[in-house]
């Protein structure tokens, strides 16, 4: 077989092998809360009668190997049992957030990739020019900041002052696509903002680590056009690490994202779950935590396999 | 149309480090002429990779030329504009570098990357350029020529890839080519192949061409001229035979007499020969892949033996079986009589005390956060038990035995010392644990010349004063020559041939003792077209 | 120390503006008491006061002073943030260092443990353990103590594993140094300089990360003085914020005093770490 197809493979078990651990660990978590769930969300005052019924209704009585099963079984379909803070399904609860924060993400996304990407070139390209400095200068700060105060600012700036966009992003299900663009326009910008740093600084380090490559040098000496070495000696050795600093930080977005959404008062997954958390509604922590794991491994997942198969020592073994 | 290819003059250029300019080269002239090679030799930081760079009106990064004229068949390079540069660069000077596993692309096959500089300067259509690579692929004698292009560099051995990047230098048919020491990264064997392919191939298209090199041998067989260089600064330069016969600088002469150390013979030991180590059929290996096979050797007391060989022959590997860090699958190692256990860890210290090792890279061996007081202060106190007034004594004993002066190297680190003396206080720290027994391994190889002689004969004194008894692990046949009683000679994790020097060195030799011995280059400019020519006939006799 | 001094001397001027922005913010955490003009959680005014002496920044919904809360947030957030990093750094980096040195059984069963930490993403990760565990600032220190102790892990074991291919701990090896020479006289040294900017690094991701906890309402809980809280009871205002008068105004930078004081701390040492990074990358230039 081809080694590259065996490498991947490997790196696909062990990636599913990861996300197994980790439903093991979310479910296990909420067992080890301490004391029992049915007195600790019923209080004190609670009667022998309405504790029974608390554990009848979610299912605490069975073994705890059982139980997991079943919510694995569950949630690999879509149904994550039922809330208890207000005992309703809970994938009718998340089901339309967990769509509008993937939105979200995805539009943060298409804005910062293309921007991050190029710009983290022309800064490698024009290493130590005044464009490379103010970049390094700014992507510095972006990543200093926290999250809201950059979401703040923006507020203070387009919503409050020149008035231009919404500083509550309250879509539902009616919204049409250009509205929500336009509503969701701040929380996008925020976290486009965040994610772009560390996209350009990180695009910028892995062109110059290749610039000063030897083969580089020799294509220079060949006499070569300098764009001509960038785009055919540079880029397909820079795909491998370009693409996994993408992947990365898409990563990184969809956890990002939880605390714009609370900034923008978003209907999304980030918000339910803090909810929840405050709440102590732990089926529903336990089905956000698993939708935001879930995506974050399997994001990281891509970017391994990717670069592996973009790099050519393994794409054509000896 | 003039004789005169390269003229540079008054060449200086600068790096910039610790903050300012430092002069690299200071004031050199440089003259070439058409077809004529010239041999650039000289020591570490002599600057010749950054002369020959300048050639091709380039310098590496946060170097810069501050003065002087490079004029290439009448067209100023110095001031040049990076057009008028890229025309000429590929096109009619051409570079070979050292590494050329290094200076190939990865991503793409070896004939593309020939194709390159000829299409892109519009010399030939795509087609013609790859026709021509297959036949300068014959030519360079590569194996499978026709197909061999259309591999991905990682897929050619070291050799192989070094040729094939002479072919891409020569393929626009330049006028001059630098060859930036194509050969130092090569084992012996290998080099051979690929001076004979270099020269071949020069001489049939009479290029001009700088070689770069530290090795005089090569040089002798490579150029028309010699240029000496010694930190920036020429020293001379003559016709490469009027030189090799008759060099007229002192420190052209001192380099031209380093291969002649030889120590003094043994005197032969009062109470007879006894055995200190004995090496009995050892196998090891590093994980699944056999390293050592079947190596049983007996060293005498007092005695220097040297194993020799190329790359993965397991002459190192056999040191770290002996120094307990790999142990060994079968075999057993006794010292003065006693059974040493396979971990090192798990020997008696006063017996782990008698052994020691002193490494190649003494750069890597040394801990940059401790005071060379301290390097050799911590044997004396973990061996013996050493304190205080009595320690620093003995490690002011110590510096004064490798000729390094107490008072001005005690309180230094590493990093404020050169190449040897790191390797001094390498040496003083295994002598601080009062061995009996010393593994050499490549101690000299990462050195320049003169500064290797300096510890070869350190080495040798020691070995009188203190009685001690070396296994000297090396590459450099040179090396063995000049210090070796005894002669181990491995390939691939076997023991080819061994006995005393005198043995080994004269015939009849083992086939790949044979090849390995005349495959040295020697400083006789005729050296490599004779070894060819017998070489050529042997081939087509047998 | 001469030499600490002597690198002091050559710092660029960014690395300045850092040592000078971690120095107002120190001296301002330990003097709290001395240089806050009220107490930390009394209400000593009217509420929603705008800019003007004597409340210089203003009064929040409970009529607290906000200047003296912003100073005695820099005792709190930063204090709580620094023992966290210390904690996590001390847990991943012996952890780390021994892994690497060890080998054996221990390096790989500690290193998948740590991939299967650093799998779930630490905010969600915080999030699952906080609900548990509630939110006291016991289990705060902890647990982001223990999430972010992988991070250093990773890094201290991959530096330590770069020392030690170096030949001089052959040598020691083959002397038969004990584990702890090993690591504290041999590879320890050498590791200083990235673990120093790590330290910085560290620093900066707990401080935001306790700074965004306290934003969601699950981090340091009031009446406690805390920048992240601050800025989550004082969003509101935001919307107020009128550019008619410079004093309607003010309003608007309600949220934004804490997190910019948040994001001033994290330039600081961001600026410190880069300085680091660059000399002991034995970068000139």
């Amino acid at each position: 077989m081809n080694p590259i197809l065996l490498i991947v493979l490997k790196r696909l078990m062990i990636g599913l092998l990861t996300l197994w651990i980790v439903t093991v660990i979310i479910f296990a978590a909420v067992e080890l809360l301490p004391g029992d769930i049915a007195t600790e969300k019923l209080g004190q005052a609670a009667t022998p009668e309405s504790l029974a019924a608390f554990r009848e209704k979610f299912d605490l009585n069975r073994p705890m190997v059982e139980r997991y099963l079943s919510w694995l079984g569950g949630a690999v379909t879509g149904d994550f049992g039922i809330s208890m803070a207000n005992q309703r399904p809970i994938s009718e609860l998340i089901g339309v957030r967990t769509a509008n924060t993937f939105f979200l993400a995805g539009y943060a996304a298409a804005l910062a990739v293309p921007i991050a990407v190029v710009s983290g070139m022309l800064a490698a390209l024009y290493n130590r020019s005044v464009f490379d400095r103010v970049l390094s200068n700014s992507t510095l700060a972006a990543i200093s900041f926290p999250e809201f105060f950059i979401a703040y600012i923006l507020i203070l700036i387009f919503s409050v002052w020149l008035g231009w966009f919404p500083s509550l992003a309250n879509v539902d299900v009616d919204t049409g696509l250009g509205e929500r663009l336009y509503k969701t326009f701040l929380p996008a910008m925020t976290l486009n903002l965040i994610v772009l740093a560390y996209m350009m600084r990180m695009t910028r380090a892995a062109i110059l680590n290749l610039l000063a490559l030897p083969y580089i040098e020799m294509a220079h000496l060949k006499g070569i056009k300098r764009w001509r070495v960038i785009a055919v000696h540079a880029l397909p050795n820079a795909l491998a690490p370009i693409i996994s600093v993408i992947a990365l930080n898409l990563a990184y977005l969809i956890v990002g994202v939880v605390l714009v959404e609370v900034v923008f008062v978003y209907p999304g997954l980030g918000q339910v779950l803090v909810d929840a958390v405050s709440n102590r509604d732990v089926t529903v922590v336990q089905a956000a935590c698993l939708i935001f794991a879930a995506t974050y491994i399997l994001l990281n997942l891509l970017a391994d396999v990717l670069s592996i198969i973009a790099n050519p020592r393994l794409l054509h073994p000896r | 149309m003039t004789d005169l290819l390269l003229d540079m003059k008054n060449i200086k250029i600068e790096g910039w480090s610790d903050r300012q300019w430092k002069p690299i080269i200071k004031g050199v002239d440089l003259q070439l002429k058409r077809g004529e090679i010239l041999g650039l030799i000289g020591e570490s930081g002599a600057g010749k990779s950054t002369l020959g760079l300048a050639a091709m009106g380039y310098t590496k990064g946060g170097c810069r030329i501050r003065e002087g004229n490079i004029k290439f068949d009448g067209i100023e390079l110095a001031g040049a504009s990076s057009k008028a540069l890229r025309q000429l660069r590929g096109k009619r000077i051409a570079y070979v570098a050292q590494s050329a596993a290094a200076a190939f692309n990865p991503a793409f096959k070896l004939i593309n990357q020939y194709c390159e500089a000829p299409v892109q300067h519009g010399v030939m259509s795509k087609e013609q350029a790859e026709k021509d690579a297959k036949e300068l692929y014959r030519k360079i004698r590569l194996p499978d020529p026709d197909m061999i292009g259309f591999r991905y560099p990682h897929q050619v051995s070291g050799g192989q890839l070094q040729r094939a990047m002479t072919a891409m230098a020569m393929a626009c048919r330049p006028d001059l080519i630098i060859f930036d020491e194509p050969t130092t990264a090569l084992d012996v064997t290998t080099q051979i192949e690929v001076l004979g392919a270099i020269r071949d191939i020069v001489r049939e298209f009479n290029t001009a061409a700088i070689y770069i090199t530290h090795d005089l041998a090569v040089v002798a067989q490579m150029a028309d001229q010699i240029k000496v260089l010694l930190r920036g600064d020429e020293v001379e330069q003559a016709p490469a035979r009027e030189m090799l016969a008759n060099p007229k600088e002192d420190y052209t002469k001192s380099l031209w007499a380093v291969r002649d150390f030889r120590r003094a013979p043994p005197v032969p030991r009062e109470g007879g020969e006894t055995t200190l180590l004995e090496i009995n059929t050892i196998h090891a290996a590093y994980g699944t892949v056999k390293v050592l096979d079947n190596i049983s050797l007996n060293i005498r007391r007092g005695s220097t033996v040297a194993v020799v060989g190329e790359s993965g022959s397991g002459k190192s590997t056999l040191a770290r079986v002996i120094m307990g860090l790999l142990p060994q699958l079968e075999g057993v190692i006794t010292y003065d009589g006693e059974s040493l256990h396979k971990l090192g860890a798990k020997r008696p210290r006063g017996l782990q005390r008698h052994l020691q090792m002193i490494h190649q890279m003494a750069d890597t061996a040394l801990n940059p956060k401790q005071k060379i007081k301290d390097v050799i202060g911590r044997p004396l106190s973990f061996f013996l038990g050493l304190k205080g007034a009595a320690k620093e004594a003995r490690i002011r004993e110590l510096l004064t035995l490798i000729e390094l002066d107490p008072d001005e190297f005690m309180d230094r680190f590493p990093s404020e010392l050169s190449g040897g003396q790191k390797q001094r206080v390498c040496i003083a720290r295994a002598l601080a644990a009062e061995p009996d027994f010393i593994i050499c391994d490549e101690v000299t190889s990462a050195l320049d010349q003169l500064v290797a002689e300096g510890i070869l004969r350190l080495l040798d004194r020691l070995q009188r004063e203190l009685d001690l008894t070396y296994l000297f692990i090396t590459h450099d046949i040179a090396t063995v020559r000049s210090i070796a009683d005894e002669v181990v000679v491995m390939q691939n994790g076997v023991i080819v041939e061994q006995g005393s020097k005198e043995a080994i060195f004269s015939p009849p030799h083992e086939p790949y003792t044979e090849l390995l011995l005349s495959s040295v280059p020697e400083m006789d400019p005729d050296w490599l077209t004779n070894l060819l020519k017998e070489r050529d006939t042997q081939v087509t006799a047998g | 120390m001469r030499n600490i001094i002597h690198h002091l001397r050559d710092a660029p001027i960014s690395a300045w503006i850092g040592i000078v922005i971690v120095v107002f913010y120190a001296v301002l955490a330990i003097g709290a008491p001395v240089f806050a003009p009220f107490p930390e959680s009394a209400s000593v005014g009217a509420q929603y006061q705008p800019w003007a002496a004597p409340h210089y920044l203003g009064t929040d919904a409970l009529g607290r002073d906000v200047m003296s809360r912003l100073i005695y947030g820099a005792r709190n957030t930063v204090g709580i943030a620094l023992v966290t990093t210390a904690l996590a750094f001390t847990l991943g980096a012996s952890f780390g260092l021994l892994a690497a040195t060890v080998g054996g059984w221990f390096d790989p069963i500690a290193s998948r443990v740590v991939d299967v930490l650093m799998a779930i993403p630490p905010l969600i990760f915080a999030l699952l353990i906080l609900t548990i565990t509630g939110t006291s600032i016991i289990a705060l220190i902890l647990v982001i103590a223990v999430l972010d102790s992988t991070r250093v892990f990773r890094l201290s074991r991959a530096v330590a594993q770069g020392i030690l291919t170096m030949d001089y701990i052959e040598v020691a090896r083959m002397r038969g140094e004990g584990l702890f020479w090993l690591v504290r006289k041999e590879v320890l040294p050498n590791a200083a300089a990235p673990l120093i900017a790590e330290f910085g690094l560290r620093f900066c991701f707990v401080f935001l990360f306790i700074s965004a906890l306290s934003f969601l309402g699950l981090g340091i809980q009031p009446p406690t003085a805390d920048w992240g809280g601050m800025v989550r009871e004082s969003a509101k205002l935001i919307g107020f914020a009128n550019f008619a008068t410079w004093q309607t105004a003010t309003f608007g930078l309600a949220p934004l005093l804490p997190a910019g004081a948040i994001a001033l701390l994290t330039i600081g040492v961001n600026l410190i770490v880069d300085w680091v990074l660059h000399m002991s990358s034995g970068l000139k230039d």
